[in-house]
């Protein structure tokens, strides 16, 4: 059997193939970056009894109950904070969180800024789709300026983050962006954010033709995949500017920070259980 | 801690006392007048080889220990009502999977910022039902600094036995009030600790009840591939979405603690069996009407006191089986009074009220059931 093969029926063992079909629209972005995350995890060769994943709610929060390993679907932002309860419990685990960007970023900001920078050993996939595609289709902290959303009608007035710069400057050690035209370089990603520690960060640009593609002239899955594909400049060492997501322009992705041996909060915690202990 | 004598104060009684109780796992965010709790857990848990974390909110601290509380972890977080009022979320998220968790409010004036350094009674609705949905839960009350140290032990085996959130109520007065603790030798706390039930076979069914309609509850990292969600759920945990899983599920979560109610439920009796008076008291509170019933028995009246442990599940049989005038004194505008009234069978029921600040004093207490 080819790598290929191999990885597909190791994807099968690592879902709820009972559970199938799944919730997502066809032509949903999700489903692609579950599967590069699933192929990633194969290739590392992680004990999926020894894998958590967390997700919060909206679409991609529904990741977790699709995947054969202890899950949580928690509630609405709480998935960061859930996830380090799990790892500072038992540091041995490795914890994912999957879910999307309302979830992470507007109602569970306060949470992944402040996992960020006390640098918990969890990876993020932080799905991005510009949008709250459950509710149907809701302008969130990432629609860039002038989208069209189901609560901006004439165009949205609001700011987008800047997801990558704004983990860069929490110190996360490992920050990238994909889209999910690019398959390959997203699973090899994530291959190698599950081989590091600390606080690690994947954005991954994601479509949603169902609700947002279609307010906003792409309204068809392949037509929101060829905007990636024609629009997105790989350059890692991208500047702050160059990072920022605009409306309808470049997407501009990559690995933008890799740094290893900063110390994590669970090894830093280690350090305060021997001092307390020798304090004694 | 070594078994002997200690002057302590209510939130470190309520720190120690969870320890004893095997608590391993500590999740929060200061407030007064609970800070002591978390300031104590910061000292003890990792001397012995425990986990304190100080969260960014009190969101994120009841989140970590739902977490951590999957892991097997005994976890709590401590804070006061206005850090309730953000947990009351995720209060429901426990409900629904099903988490051991202890939460401790160190109730003080409210609402909202109120009276931060003084005792306030005003969140004992909001302990019983602050989540959204229609759900059960366990509410334990102590008086004293033993009582706080001791009754830990019984908020953590309630939350493991019955898979169900504990809701430990102290308040200012007890909070920062200091009293001698006795705390017995480690191999008598030892024995006490009762263990959450875990599945015997692997993968189990993680919402599968046994009889006493609790689920033995599978651990992170063992091969269970547990599915937990705040979604209406079967018993292999995964969502469905139907009002037949639904009345099933939320059926079961609500009768798990009734059909144990009496287990659960803590009354102290003071002087009750010949009393034509009786006053219905709890927490700091109760101190006051202890003083004024010992007043008023000096002086030859029939009056005693019923005095809440267990709050919630509402120990309704203990109203039930007197026939006495009913006086319920309370630190808010009238919230057990109402329950009082409900189980009261003609018996007259009158609520002495003060908004928080302070307990009454023994003297207006008597006044209020007719002067001594
Ligand atoms: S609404 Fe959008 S994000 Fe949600 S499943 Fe459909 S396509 Fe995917």
């Amino acid at each position: 059997m080819s790598l290929m093969e191999d990885l597909r029926y190791g994807v099968e063992d690592l879902l709820r193939t009972e559970r199938l079909p799944h919730v997502w629209c066809p032509g949903c972005g999700i489903g692609i970056t579950l599967n590069a995350f699933l192929r990633a995890v194969l290739r590392r060769k992680i004990d999926p009894n020894k894998l958590v994943v967390v997700s919060g709610i909206g679409c991609t929060g529904r990741a977790a109950g699709y995947v054969n390993v202890d899950s949580f679907h928690t509630t609405h932002g709480r998935a960061i904070p859930f996830a380090i309860g799990i790892k500072f419990a038992r540091p041995e685990l490795t914890v994912v969180v999957f879910s999307g960007d309302g979830d992470l970023f507007a109602i569970g900001g306060n949470h992944f800024v402040n996992a960020a920078r006390r640098n918990h050993s969890i990876l993020v996939i932080a799905v991005n789709n510009f949008t709250y595609g459950m509710t149907g289709g809701q302008h969130g902290p990432t629609t860039p300026t002038g989208a069209y959303t189901t609560t901006t009608p004439y165009g949205n007035p609001d700011r987008p983050f800047n997801i990558p710069h704004l983990a860069i400057s929490l110190g996360a050690p490992y920050v990238a962006r994909w889209t999910t035209y690019h398959v390959n370089q997203l699973q090899n990603s994530i291959y190698k954010a599950l081989g590091m520690k600390g606080f690690r960060l994947i954005e991954v640009i994601s479509q949603c033709p169902t609700v947002y593609g279609r307010r906003n002239s792409m309204r068809t899955p392949l037509s929101m995949m060829e905007y990636f594909e024609k629009n997105s400049i790989v350059k890692n060492d991208a500047s702050f500017e160059e990072m920022e997501l605009k409306y309808n322009e470049k997407i501009v992705v990559g690995e933008f920070r890799v740094a290893k041996d900063i110390p994590t909060y669970e090894e830093r915690y280690d350090e305060v259980i021997r001092r307390a202990k020798n304090a004694d | 801690m070594k078994s002997g004598y200690y002057f302590w104060s209510g939130d470190i009684a309520a720190a120690e006392g969870a320890i004893a109780a095997g608590c391993r796992f500590y999740a929060g965010y200061p407030i007064t007048p609970s800070s002591e709790i978390a300031e104590r857990m910061a000292l003890r848990l990792p001397q012995i080889g425990g986990k304190f974390i100080q969260m960014e909110d009190e969101i994120g601290s009841i989140a970590a220990i739902i977490g951590a509380s999957w892991t097997g972890e005994r976890a709590m977080t401590a804070t006061s009502g206005p850090g309730i009022s953000l947990m009351n979320e995720n209060i429901g998220l426990a409900i629904m999977m099903e988490a051991p968790i202890v939460v401790v409010n160190a109730m003080r004036g409210d609402p909202s910022t109120g009276l931060p350094t003084l005792i306030g009674q005003g969140d004992l609705m909001q302990a019983r039902y602050g989540s959204h949905g229609s759900y059960e839960i366990i509410v334990l009350y102590p008086n004293s600094i033993q009582e706080t140290f001791d009754l830990m032990m019984d908020a953590f085996n309630m939350a493991e036995k019955y898979r169900v959130p504990v809701m430990y109520l102290i308040d200012a007065l007890l909070a920062h009030m200091f009293e001698r603790v006795y705390v017995p030798p480690e191999e008598e706390i030892e024995r006490k600790i009762i263990r959450r039930k875990v599945p015997n076979k692997v993968p189990s069914r993680p919402f599968e009840p046994d009889d006493d309609l609790v689920p033995p509850m599978p651990l992170i990292g063992q091969g269970h591939k547990i599915h937990a969600t705040g979604l209406t759920h079967d018993e292999r945990g995964y969502p469905n979405l139907t009002p037949k899983a639904q009345e099933k599920l939320v059926r079961r979560l609500n009768e798990k603690i009734i059909k144990h109610e009496r287990e659960i439920w803590k009354v102290e009796e003071y002087k009750t069996e010949d009393a034509d008076k009786i006053i219905v008291s709890f927490g700091g509170e109760s101190r006051a009407v202890r003083n004024a019933v010992n007043s008023a028995r000096k002086n030859g009246k029939k009056v005693g006191m019923l005095r809440l442990i267990t709050l919630w599940p509402f120990p309704h049989e203990f109203i039930k089986k007197y026939t006495a005038d009913f006086y319920v004194a309370e630190l808010n505008y009238g919230q057990m009074y109402h329950k009082v009234r409900e189980y009261a069978d003609g018996n007259n029921v009158k609520l002495i009220a003060k908004m928080g600040g302070e307990i009454h004093t023994p003297n207006e207490i008597l006044k209020e059931i007719g002067g001594v």
